[in-house]
């Protein structure tokens, strides 16, 4: 992908907004950790969990527990992400009983970006794209048998995409 | 109007592959329009998929999925020429569905 000279200055001008989004986020933000863990196990959208700022508050409002490390837990994602309006990011397991699978970008004004249920019969492994505002780590949680396992891996942001 | 949803569902025999692509803006609310007004956040927040009157993927999605949503995901069964349907809804209450067959 090559970036002309009027890309730069506007996905630039990009940045700078995005940097302002993040801090005026901030402030606002301190209510919501009051909020009581919300129960994953039904079909409803878990409003509260995407609100959260930080990645921890996120698992914590939609879990209500915390995860723990796994190589059992497959996170493929770039190196370094020209684009970061467009990052194509999967996860798979070889966990069995897998109950969802999350994606968490720890930098973006809400941590918490894509929330998948996986029923039984349904294979664990789960592609998509997602939004970055800047460099940063991408999370991914798997639910399996009632306990939650992660994956860690920093992703290069070269032009962020807090935007579209 | 077309359907905002384009899904290719393939048989492998044991497992049906999903993949599809969503027109949408998938607007954070973080961004400003050229006037430096700020676009208002407007975004898919659930897509299901319905195989055999079960859901057998559900996506929760926040506004940090990509403008023009895709995702792929696999189940086990599922037969050729059976139907597998696909719903969204977003956080302005707009919705939309489709019906595939499988392929």
């Amino acid at each position: 992908m090559t970036i002309t000279d009027g890309d730069y200055s506007e996905t630039r001008r990009l940045i700078l907004k995005c940097a302002a989004a993040v801090a005026l986020v901030g402030l606002g933000n301190i209510p919501f950790s009051l909020l009581p863990a919300f129960a994953a196990a039904n079909d409803k959208y878990p409003e509260d969990a995407f609100k959260q700022k930080s990645d921890a508050e996120a698992i914590k409002v939609l879990y209500g527990k915390t995860a723990e490390p796994s190589d059992k837990v497959k996170l493929d994602a770039p190196e370094i992400a020209e684009n970061g309006s467009v990052v194509p990011i999967s996860v798979s397991s070889s966990l069995g009983d897998v109950t969802s699978i999350s994606i968490l970008v720890s930098e973006n004004p809400n941590a918490l970006a894509a929330s998948y249920k996986i029923p039984a019969g349904t294979v664990p492994s789960v592609a998509n794209r997602l939004k970055m505002a800047k460099t940063t780590n991408v999370i991914a949680i798997v639910e399996a048998g009632g306990k939650l396992y992660s994956t860690t891996k920093e992703v290069k942001v070269t032009v962020g995409g807090c935007g579209g | 109007m077309a359907s905002t949803i384009r899904v290719r569902a393939t048989s492998s025999g044991e497992t049906t592959e999903v993949q599809a692509l969503i027109q949408h803006p998938m607007d954070s609310g973080f961004v400003r329009d050229a006037k430096g007004e700020p676009i208002p956040p407007h975004f898919i927040q659930q897509l299901t998929f319905e195989y055999d009157g079960k859901n057998v993927f559900v996506a929760d999605w926040g506004p940090a999925v990509s403008k023009d949503p895709y995702v792929k995901f696999a189940f086990k069964g599922g037969k050729k020429g059976d139907e597998l349907k696909v719903s969204w809804s977003d956080n302005k209450g707009a919705t939309d569905s489709t019906t595939a067959k499988i392929g």
